[in-house]
């Protein structure tokens, strides 16, 4: 606990450190409010709702989370670090779920930073509240997949760059899956889909915390797999 | 403390470490040296649990590096080589982070930043960024991580590479002061700084430990010769072709010098008395002598001859 927290303090400090979590945090809410406002034809449809600016939010993500995930561990491979990181009595799982939480810090503040919107939307109109603080909830959990498999992608480069665009692709991959027949449920955006209906669904809180794990569990075996024998 | 029995690790084809054995005890400084490729920084990279072994066993303060990684990193300071650190982070934020993982208890903790900034004389750059730091003041960084929970065995991967003459004196008695309670491996390129800092040699070549002794130890078993240096003044040439002549001068050297004697530099076998002998040579001849000693061990030459010998062995079998 204690070393994950040590982690967590360091990647945290590092994110902020440098310009990458301010210039995503501010792109992020540019393009989500530009894309909504405008390009959702929020003004001609005249209705004080969310619901198209969480729609669009899978698709949002596919570019924004791994663009923070992508150094998580192809950085410190390219620097050399991992070397001292890796030889410092901490165990790996430990070393994952640190810099998870780090980076889901980042996400939230991100998701949370949108809040001018509804806002916005309850002066104009009269959105519904529990199904806004549903979908951020939602939202949430959705960042958190995307952050797993995001960090999974890094751990398999020393390249960023390839590190991004391997994380949009497994992002991607398991974002359309949902669109196949027989496989809706596996989709990163069906659950989200109904958690914005305003029904949290314990269904749709497993399927997120199953990603999760499943994805952060890879990270640990492929940073491990030096190491086997 | 350190153990190693019949390390073997390869990558892919090549076998960077062929059954290597030593061991290395509490207090002991060991200089590790080799040419390039030898095989040091994978024999101190699965010592410190960073890679696997293919075959053999390493183990740490009794612990294997392999099963009990954990237990046997705890009592390891490792500063790897070329120096990676955080170049984000503070130097003193940086050396926190280090601590907390190393379990420096909270309340000692910033004592003992302030003691491992002492001893690697950080002061002047405790408040920077690593990434603003020199070459010099990283590898301090560096060396002050690795100590930073006292441990009970430091390796240090080239911890001089690419330092000033100060900074690599400083370094050298740094580790030489360090060395008197712990167990130190280092690996370096320059030989000198071996004989100077190290209890014991492991000269380490193609994979395979060539030797394994103190530097004199190794420089007397390797070579069988000696050399003499010696100043006379008297007329050159007529030095010159009497000690020709003499019987135990295997090979004679001129050296470049301004003085108004010259100096020579007697290569004869190594079991002769040859100072006393040169001295009465002097005198017979009514010359003057100026200066005569047997001249420092030259580890170079025992690298190269250990290290060529070496690869000429296996290039026959090749």
């Amino acid at each position: 606990m204690n070393n994950i927290l040590a982690l967590f303090k360091k990647e945290t400090s590092s994110y902020f450190n440098s310009p990458i979590a301010y210039f995503n945090i501010i792109a992020y809410l540019a393009v989500s409010a530009g894309l909504f406002f405008w390009f959702g034809f929020f003004f001609e449809r005249r209705q004080a709702q969310m619901t198209y600016f969480f729609r669009l939010m899978p698709w949002i993500f596919l570019f924004f989370v791994p663009a923070m995930t992508m150094r998580l561990w192809a950085e410190e491979k390219k620097m050399g670090t991992v070397e001292m990181l890796m030889t410092l009595p901490i165990k790996s799982h430990e070393v994952i779920i640190g810099k998870f939480l780090s980076s889901f810090l980042l996400i939230a503040i991100m998701v949370i930073l949108s809040f001018p919107i509804p806002i916005t939307l309850s002066f104009l109109g009269d959105p519904d509240g529990g199904q806004i603080i549903a979908s951020y909830l939602g939202l949430l959990l959705m960042g958190g997949a995307y952050l797993s498999i995001g960090l999974c992608a890094s751990t398999i480069t020393s390249d960023q760059i390839i590190a991004f665009i391997s994380g949009i692709l497994m992002c991607f991959g398991m974002l359309v899956i949902g669109f196949v027949p027989y496989f809706r449920d596996f989709g990163l955006e069906s659950h989200f889909g109904s958690i914005t209906r305003g029904v949290v669904d314990t269904r749709d809180l497993i399927y997120y915390f199953s990603v999760i794990g499943f994805f952060l569990y890879l990270s640990v075996l492929s940073v491990e797999s030096k190491r086997w024998r | 403390m350190i153990e190693v029995k019949n390390l073997t690790k390869s990558y892919g084809a090549t076998i960077a470490v062929n059954n290597v054995s030593f061991s290395a005890q509490a207090g002991e400084i060991v200089g590790f040296i080799g040419p390039n490729g030898a095989g040091k920084s994978t024999t101190m990279r699965v010592i410190t649990c960073y890679l696997p072994a293919d075959e053999g066993t390493v183990t740490v303060d009794g612990y294997d590096v392999f099963e009990e990684s954990i237990e046997a990193r705890k009592r390891i300071g490792y500063l790897p080589e070329s120096t990676p650190l955080y170049t984000d982070m503070g130097v003193v934020d940086y050396l926190k982070f280090v601590a907390q993982i190393r379990g420096v208890a909270g309340h000692t903790r910033n004592e003992r930043i302030k003691d491992v900034i002492d001893i690697c004389s950080l002061e002047p750059m405790m408040h920077k960024n690593i990434g603003e730091l020199s070459k010099g003041y990283r590898q301090r960084v560096g060396l002050a991580q690795a100590l930073i929970h006292d441990p009970p065995v430091l390796i240090l991967d080239e911890p001089t590479a690419g330092l000033d003459p100060y900074q690599i004196i400083e370094i050298r008695n740094l580790i030489k002061e360090i060395g008197r309670q712990k167990t130190i491996i280092f690996s370096t390129h320059i030989l000198s700084q071996v004989a100077a800092t190290c209890d014991r040699t492991l000269i380490i070549s193609n994979g395979k430990i060539v030797a394994n002794d103190s530097p004199q130890e190794l420089a007397l078993s390797t070579m069988d010769q000696q050399v003499t240096q010696i100043g006379i003044i008297g007329p050159h040439e007529e030095i010159q072709t009497k000690l020709e002549h003499l019987d135990f001068v295997l090979d004679f050297k001129k050296l470049d010098s301004e003085t108004e004697y010259s100096c020579y530099h007697i290569t004869s076998h190594k079991d002769h008395q040859t100072a006393p002998e040169l001295a009465k040579f002097v005198s017979q001849n009514n010359w003057e002598l100026t200066e005569l000693y047997k001249t420092a061990i030259d580890l170079e030459n025992v690298f190269l001859k250990l290290t060529q010998s070496e690869s000429q062995r296996t290039g026959e079998l090749g």
